[in-house]
């Protein structure tokens, strides 16, 4: 992974930096090599280098009077969650400041008769949730990673989770945030109310990976939870017919929260790891419905009756607690089960659900030719495949071929007319296969809106554009310094 | 100027002496784009791909919005989001196309539950102010590749560019449907009724209040949708909610669908006299905002979060309404006012240079605000 060079200008003015930002951060200043450290990755722990210091300030005031001091100084700012990243998004550079919002987890404001809750950025996506569970409300997007992953990165990413095909993703349940851009002017987009009376920034700020401003305030939409949830599990004897009944049960108006898809790899490791009982086949579903008892009942009927017209060998349906458990304990614990066996990169791509069997074959053949493993599990609802691919990190040369393997699944994910990520962002580890996506000049607008918000392009260095695209302006607001 | 591809619209675009203004039916004619020559979008029409599977549908800006919504009624699906028909309220005539409802970023009741026309588009195409042809987003549900200038067109209104090309999430259409309505609430009876509804675990996929309902009083509405039991099931436990008032369902589809169609388009405010305001708010706000504008009448959406009032001519809503978390937009009449809100001078200064730099002559509908 290649990394533009170091301003050689701010390492040697390290002492003086550190100053500064000691005099407004008191407190909030980490600089010593062995503290840094801490910061020098987030989950795609292939690529690390520590920054040069860290700076955890507490409130909006503090993260703005940061901003100013490494805008003055020339200071690349890498705004930072709680670092799961998957892609590299939140990789320092060895001259940036890593800007942390972990202190910043308060609740603003909880609003039931109008259904928000506001909160500091570096709260966890399941402690808000946390805080409204009792009066019987949730926060509905929901990463895997939910434990530990902050809202911040949640918006910088646009993250989604297993509901996000009823729910939807951030950005369907963002209402409004407080920023600070890298000049240190506070904006505020959006709020209590639905809609944008302008141009909807707010809609571009999310999912801009941390490359507009540091977001730290969140308005989120809340949401009344449903009487109950139940799991169906579905096995069958190949990759085409689970994804051709996928599809029957979309077109059908049966609007699950979750569609499941493992194959014979995955289920195979997770049989072996969790022991969940899973059918030994091909393909498996699991499909999840809500409502009250008889609307549960209602939506199994008519998914069964949709699944049995493809010859199923298994149909399992949970009728308690225990059971739905038993189905969802599989799927959850599949990466654990791959990280068991194996090193492994997840892959993020989405496609056209009906090119769900062509791929998975394509996928196949491919792992012939580049000799490594994948097994599938992924969001088949909406199409966002997580291929992840085995390999093993002490032998040379294998995390290479692994990545380029990965590479030419995403390239064939946009070849079908999906897209190279669909809820992890691009970061680093993408951002080379942009150019697959989209033309210079689709590249181009978007570098349009980052010269707005951060002319001198020190917010989130050498992200989510290929280095060669942006050198130009990162050449230019150098010689401007 | 009437382009018939999207090379033709780039190359007009490019050789442009002069401010241009889109225009797709022209039905929804809010906010004046100002002078400059008429660029219709009437050649480049047609539904290039529909995938009910996978829920797509990709149009082409031309398209009336009327094709679009029958090519999807055919295979049992729609426009989730419900976009309003501005006619009956502007007093415009033409046909609706579906680039208006993306650049106008056009919903209606359903938007409090499923979201907006911007949360169910998922690509576009479109030739920016220089004439480059910019693609973003794509035709998959979940994309998070690079920036979401998706979102960002979406409602910007023919300022960043010319759309050529929109693909949208469509949905199914629902078995059954079912209103819960209670007679004689209060306004602010009537909001707290609708946040309690909303607040409930039953999907409510619409809430309103009309002040003024069909027969002069006052009727207070929430919707239920999907299948046939378990809208059955919804409607009764959400008229339990409000069994101490005077609460009654109505399951005739026909019915239910011509009520829900009024509040779309604002059919109490049709061929009244006086301005129309779209207000955008806080929905537990709304009916304070209202006794302070002091309207000729009213229609609340979104539980409250969508206020749509008729008021004298001439009047300055936005002077009357004061402070409050969310903006006005003066959708039909005349004034000195702005049409659109005036917004707070840093978004207002990150709005400026956007379009400055999607559209560096400023050509592109110079007349509205930003
Ligand atoms: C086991 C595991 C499972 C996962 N499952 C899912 C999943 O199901 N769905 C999914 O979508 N993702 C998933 N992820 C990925 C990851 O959890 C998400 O991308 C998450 O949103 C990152 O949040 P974070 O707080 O850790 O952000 P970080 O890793 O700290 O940062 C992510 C990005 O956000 C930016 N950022 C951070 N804070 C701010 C701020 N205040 N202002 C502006 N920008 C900021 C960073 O610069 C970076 O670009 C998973 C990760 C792991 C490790």
């Amino acid at each position: 992974m290649q990394m533009p060079e170091p301003n050689a200008g701010v390492l040697s003015r390290k002492a003086r930096i550190v100053e500064r930002l000691n005099a407004v951060l008191p407190g909030g200043v980490i600089h010593e090599e062995a503290e840094v450290r801490a910061y020098e990755c987030d989950a795609l722990t292939a690529y690390r280098c520590p920054p040069l210091a860290v700076v955890l300030p507490s409130t909006t005031e503090e993260v703005a009077a940061a901003l100013k001091v490494c805008r003055a100084e020339g200071v690349p700012v890498v705004p930072r969650g709680a670092g799961t990243s998957l892609a590299g998004g939140s990789l320092p550079t060895a001259d940036s400041v890593i800007l942390g919002v972990s202190r910043m987890n308060e609740v603003l404001e909880v609003d039931y008769d109008n259904r928000f809750i506001r909160v500091q950025t570096g709260r966890t996506n399941l402690s808000v949730t946390g805080a409204v569970a009792e009066d019987g409300f949730f926060y509905a997007p929901d990463p895997s990673s939910q434990l530990a992953c902050a809202i911040a990165g949640n918006i910088a990413m646009n993250s989604g989770g297993a509901h996000c095909l009823k729910y939807g993703v951030t950005t369907n349940n963002l209402m409004g945030v407080k920023m600070v851009l890298m000049d240190g002017t506070v904006v505020e987009l959006g709020g209590a109310h639905l809609d944008a009376g302008g141009l909807d920034l707010l809609g571009v700020v999310c999912g801009s990976e941390g490359q507009l401003g540091v977001v730290t305030e969140a308005t989120l939409r809340i949401l009344r939870q449903p009487e109950g949830a139940r799991p169906v599990l579905i096995g069958y004897s190949s990759n085409e017919v689970a994804g051709a009944c996928v599809s029957d049960i979309i077109k059908a108006g049966v609007l699950p929260v979750a569609i499941e898809f493992m194959d014979a790899p995955c289920i195979r490791a997770t049989e072996d790891f969790a022991k969940a009982g899973y059918p030994d086949c091909e393909a498996l579903l699991i499909v999840e419905v809500e409502g009250s008892d008889a609307e549960i009942a209602e939506q199994l009927d008519k998914i069964k009756e949709i699944a049995s017209r493809h010859d199923p060998v298994e149909l399992r349906e949970a009728k308690d607690a225990d059971e739905a458990a038993r189905i969802w304990l599989g799927r959850k614990s599949a990466f654990g089960a791959m990280g068991n066996i194996n090193d492994y990169i997840c892959l993020d791509g989405t496609i056209p659900v009906s090119e769900l069997p062509y791929v998975l074959r394509r996928i196949g053949e491919m792992s012939q030719e580049f000799g490594l493993e994948v097994a599938n599990v992924f969001h088949a609802g909406d199409g966002n495949m997580h291929p992840l691919i085995l390999f093993n990190a002490n032998q040379p040369g294998q995390l290479e071929t692994c990545e380029a393997f990965g590479a030419e699944i995403l390239k064939l994910c946009v070849e079908v007319g999906g897209c190279l990520t669909g809820e992890h962002g691009v970061g680093v580890e993408k951002r080379d296969l942009m150019g697959h996506q989209y033309a210079p000049e689709d590249l181009e607008a978007q570098m349009a809106v980052k010269d707005v918000f951060d002319p001198q392009w020190l917010l989130n260095p050498a992200k989510v554009f290929p280095l060669g695209v942006t050198e130009a302006r990162r050449t230019a607001a150098l010689a401007a310094e | 100027m009437r382009p018939g591809s999207e090379a033709e619209l780039a190359e007009m675009v490019r050789q442009a002496t002069g401010p241009l203004r889109v225009r797709g039916g022209g039905t929804r004619t809010i906010g004046d784009a100002g002078a400059g020559a008429v660029l219709e979008t009437g050649g480049l029409a047609g539904v290039t791909l529909h995938e009910p599977g996978a829920l797509t549908l990709v149009a082409r800006p031309g398209t009336p919005l009327a094709e679009v919504e029958k090519l999807l009624d055919a295979e049992g699906q729609r426009l989730a989001f419900e976009p309003m028909d501005h006619r009956g309220l502007l007093g415009t005539s033409g046909t609706s196309t579906i680039g208006g409802v993306v650049a106008a970023n056009v919903s209606g009741p359903r938007r409090i539950q499923v979201g907006a026309c911007r949360d169910f588009l998922l690509g576009v195409r479109f030739v920016d102010g220089t004439g480059a042809v910019i693609k973003n987003g794509g035709r998959v549900m979940k994309n998070v590749t690079g920036y979401d200038l998706v979102k960002l067109l979406a409602g910007s209104r023919g300022t960043l560019g010319v759309l050529t090309e929109v693909s949208l999430k469509v949905l199914p259409k629902p078995e059954a449907v079912a209103s819960v309505l209670i007679d004689g609430l209060d306004d602010a009876g009537a909001v707290k009724a609708l946040a309690r509804g909303l607040g409930s675990p039953f999907d409510v996929t619409g809430a309103a209040h009309l002040p003024q309902g069909p027969d002069g009083a006052p009727v207070t509405m929430l919707r239920i949708e999907g299948f046939a039991g378990s809208v059955d099931y919804r409607s009764v436990q959400l008229a339990a909610l409000f069994d101490s008032m005077a609460v009654r369902v109505e399951r005739d589809p026909q019915a239910v669908a011509t009520t829900w169609a009024a509040v779309r388009d604002v059919a109490p405010m049709q061929g009244a006299a006086g301005d129309v305001w779209r207000i955008s708010c806080k929905p537990s706000d709304a009916p304070g905002l209202v006794a302070r504008l002091e309207p000729r009448a009213v229609v609340y959406d979104w539980g409250g979060g969508l206020v749509w009032a008729l008021t004298s001519e001439g009047t300055d809503a936005r002077a009357r309404l004061g402070a409050f978390d969310g903006h006005a937009t003066r959708v039909r009449g005349a004034g000195t006012t702005p049409v659109f809100p005036p917004e707070p001078g840093p978004v207002a200064a990150l709005t400026r240079a956007i379009r400055a730099k999607f559209d560096p002559r400023g050509i592109l509908a110079a007349g509205l605000p930003g």
